[in-house]
């Protein structure tokens, strides 16, 4: 129910299981990343992985515990193309940044 | 002329009825989670070009214990929205009490990580990081690593406080499922956001 007092649909929620399930794979996923870190992989090789990951992540945080999986897609194209511009601008230096550390830095 | 209007209205797509299915206090808290991660954005943006603009930028964190330090941080910040989950799913069944003790849970998680977080702030003010000087090159360094990471260790302090205010309101009675719910996307949204500065702020400064 809204504050305007009309009545707002309801949607389906997942079981608690699944939820479990999801943060399972929520700490795997940064187990695997925490292991990138502890192995010496080229900087631009490994931006590229954890950005994968962390997409993965996020998609996941968003879909389940956020609830966007069981919402209207009217507001989840409301909110990719602007999450997406997010995590393009942050790459726009980190690649260049990343790139040039496999040249000029000793590993 | 009125029957058409009516029936354009109607549809998610014109605007007319609640076009996203939500009430007005999540879809503001949505909003407001666009807006903070451009916030966000921009000081990871700020960040990158930095590490691009100083080719000596400083990679010091030991990956014992710095890494796996910050790696309990993380486990304990996505702890604390599985059980921020369940308060949810207990609020949304009407189980007034169980969300209340789901809840304190989290703002247990939440303040643990605050405290992890100013530990390991007050390691590295040891070793001689102050926000415009460090020992190992470009002064910005301290800037950079304080601010982000301050930035995200002030919101998940201030969801621990809202979260304290629902709690008590949910509690009380006074407010609804959907005010823990709401909650919930402030909570899972700062989570969100240390899944991105955890691997770029630690994970690609790994001193090797």
């Amino acid at each position: 129910m809204s504050a305007h007092g009309h009545t707002v649909a309801s949607h389906a929620e997942a079981p608690a299981r699944t939820f479990v399930w999801v943060w399972i794979w929520l700490v795997g996923i940064t187990g695997i990343e925490v292991f990138l870190g502890y192995k010496n992989i080229p900087p631009a090789i490994m931006l590229t992985i954890l950005i994968g990951l962390s997409v993965i992540k996020a998609a996941l945080i968003m879909a389940y515990f956020m609830h966007l999986k069981f919402e209207r897609l009217s507001l989840v194209f409301l909110l990719v193309p602007a999450l997406v511009f997010c995590i393009c601008m942050i790459l726009i230096f980190f690649f260049p940044d990343s790139a040039r550390l496999m040249h000029m830095r000793p590993h | 002329m009125n029957e058409t209007k009516t029936e354009a209205l109607s549809s998610p797509w014109s605007g007319g009825v609640s076009p996203f299915a939500m009430g007005s206090k999540k879809l503001g808290m949505w909003l407001f989670i666009i807006s903070d991660a451009l916030t966000f954005t921009v000081l990871l943006v700020s960040y990158s070009y930095l590490r691009f603009a100083n080719p000596d930028w400083p990679r010091p964190f030991p990956f014992f214990n710095a890494i796996t330090f910050s790696t309990l941080m993380t486990v304990v910040l996505l702890a604390s929205s599985l059980t921020m989950v369940m308060a949810v799913a207990a609020a949304n069944r009407g189980l007034r009490d169980t969300a209340v003790k789901w809840i304190l849970a989290t703002m247990l998680g939440g303040a643990l990580f605050v405290g992890l977080h100013l530990t390991e702030r007050m390691h590295l003010i040891e070793e001689g990081v102050r926000p415009f000087s460090n020992p190992w090159g470009p002064p910005l360094f301290g800037a950079a690593f304080f601010g982000i990471t301050g930035m995200h260790m002030t919101h998940v302090a201030i969801g621990v406080i809202y979260l304290g205010i629902v709690s008590l309101g949910f509690g009380r009675g006074k407010f609804s499922p959907e005010d823990v719910e709401v909650s919930g996307l402030y909570w899972h949204f700062v989570d969100l956001v240390w899944m991105f500065v955890f691997p770029l702020i630690y994970l690609m400064s790994v001193k090797h």
